[in-house]
């Protein structure tokens, strides 16, 4: 059966040279394939969760009656959604990496501790972090006062209204604008190419480099993986809408 | 403190002044609750009903004054609310339900999480507070699933499960359809009759006359005319209470 898939393909490239879906018959590109997925994906999962964590802590941070910290997350939100993303990795990488300390296992060569890697996930986390503040800030201000005071009036402190009740309800609505940031943010790790993590993009790239008649295909997999990648995660995100909706409450009551 | 006994009042508030930045809604109020005694406070739009109340369970401070529930200082900076709180119920105009919680989980909430006390023992006592506001069978309903008066008996419950010694009522019925305002209605009355204090603002002049010991008319941050409903109602003597009245009624 994967001998006929392979044959197959061997057959297509050689009656269709522009056609050359290497990756399918070749081990070491496919190979390659597999660990810019593996990259992509690893990106897109560590940046979804530290986004939503810096959201979540910057919209209770805003709500903070201390003037300074309110001001430093206004500010960090100004810089990071008014500047392009990519012009953030670049200076996250070749700037501030400059000056981080390094280490050296082997006494031989010296490592930075913050890999291109480690850099990319910090600079796209914060980057889609400033825009889940604003998010949530949203969803938070959704909430009536009327319901955080129902709630204190119950003998519930400042954080467990916050967590029993003004979250619940902030996240619900802001589902929807979270989804479209999040869907936003596992197309902008293909940037990560810029400082050589080899992710996705990265790998293709080095393939259709080194194979040119397997330029189209390679694209046409760059396509079609990161429908599928953005589909899953669609999918699961209005799984999670229909199974948070409250009966006769918000949207589709 | 500890050394309030029944027979002192319960709620005491004294010459309580309470601004809104340059507006003054009280200007120096006064009166006392026993234990056990029902009172309405009725007024024109404006005349710092609902501030009274808010500032008696601390949703509002106040600028100078005293309030005092069982004998401890509302309004001192070193009161633990939460102690306050767990004394003093209050129900709002607009219900106040948390939309993403069932009617029973609603009425768990606060003593599972505030009390800390266990759910098994918790969950029954729900179930039978929604019995007492005749809501059985709807335990599992969301509160968007419910009419605005059995929202209003849902969150009658949740006070009482916090076992509260005072009631304050906030126009509990005026955002009720008029079907609905009497069932609300009857369950406080129930209330009423098992011996709660309760301190009503309201705007239903007949219920007030039924159930109320004494009755408060405030008018533009004072308490104008006090007195038994009977009295109150039927020999009002200050002219602002016997306009008020004649429009109402």
């Amino acid at each position: 059966m994967l001998e006929y898939f392979r044959a197959f393909f061997i057959q297509l490239a050689e009656d269709y040279p522009r056609w050359n879906f290497i990756f399918f018959y070749d081990e070491r590109q496919w190979d390659r394939v597999v660990e810019g997925l593996y990259y992509t994906l690893m990106l897109s999962i560590a940046c979804v969760i530290a986004s939503v964590v810096i959201g979540i802590v910057g919209a209770w941070a805003q709500g903070s009656p201390v003037k300074w910290l309110r001001a430093l997350v206004q500010g960090y939100i100004q810089f990071f959604r008014n500047t392009p993303p990519f012009v953030q990795l670049l200076f996250f990488y070749f700037a501030l990496g400059q000056f981080t300390p390094t280490y050296s296992p082997d006494g031989w060569l010296e490592y930075p501790i913050i890999s291109n890697v480690g850099w990319a996930i910090i600079s796209l986390s914060f980057f889609a972090g400033a825009f889940n503040v604003e998010i949530f800030r949203a969803g938070i201000e959704a909430v009536p006062e009327s319901t955080q005071e129902a709630a204190s009036s119950l003998g519930f402190t400042r954080l467990q209204t916050y967590v029993e009740v003004v979250l619940p309800l902030a996240f619900r609505v802001s589902l929807p604008s979270l989804n479209n940031n999040l869907v936003n943010l596992v197309k902008t790790t293909t940037q990560a190419f810029a400082i050589a993590v080899p992710e996705l993009l990265y790998q293709s790239v080095s393939i259709w480099n080194d194979f040119p008649s397997a330029q189209y295909p390679t694209m046409l997999m760059l396509f079609v993986v990161y429908i599928g990648l953005v589909g899953v995660l669609v999918l699961g995100m209005h799984r999670w809408e229909k199974a948070t909706r409250i009966p006769g409450y918000g949207v589709g009551a | 403190m500890a050394d309030w006994t029944p027979d002192q009042p319960i709620v005491s508030v004294k010459e309580v002044h309470k601004s809104f930045g340059e507006l003054e809604v009280l200007k120096g109020v006064s009166f006392d609750v026993m234990k056990g005694e029902v009172i309405c406070i009725i007024g024109p739009s404006g005349s710092g009903k609902s501030t009274l109340i808010r500032c008696i369970n601390a949703l509002n401070d106040i600028q100078s004054g005293s309030i005092t529930v069982e004998g401890q200082e509302v309004h001192d900076p070193k009161l633990d609310k939460l102690e306050l709180r767990k004394k003093v119920g209050m129900v709002f105009q607009q219900y106040n339900l948390f939309p993403h919680k069932t009617a029973l989980e609603n009425i768990m909430m606060a003593p599972v999480k505030v009390l800390k006390e266990p759910k098994e023992q918790v969950a029954e006592r729900a179930r039978s507070l929604l019995a007492k506001v005749r809501l059985e069978g709807k335990e599992d309903s969301y509160p968007g699933e419910l009419s605005g008066g059995q929202q209003q008996r849902v969150a009658i419950a949740r006070s009482l499960a916090m076992r509260p010694d005072v009631m304050l009522f906030d126009e509990v019925t005026a955002a009720l359809d008029p079907e609905t305002v009497k069932e609300v209605l009857v369950t406080i009355k129930d209330l009423a009759q098992d011996g709660m204090t309760c301190m009503l603002v309201t705007h239903e002049m007949g219920f007030a006359r039924e159930v109320a010991d004494h009755i408060y008319f405030t008018d533009r941050g004072v308490i104008v005319e006090h007195g038994p409903p009977a009295t109150f109602f039927d020999q009002a003597q200050d002219p602002r209470t016997r306009e008020f009245l004649s429009q109402i009624l």
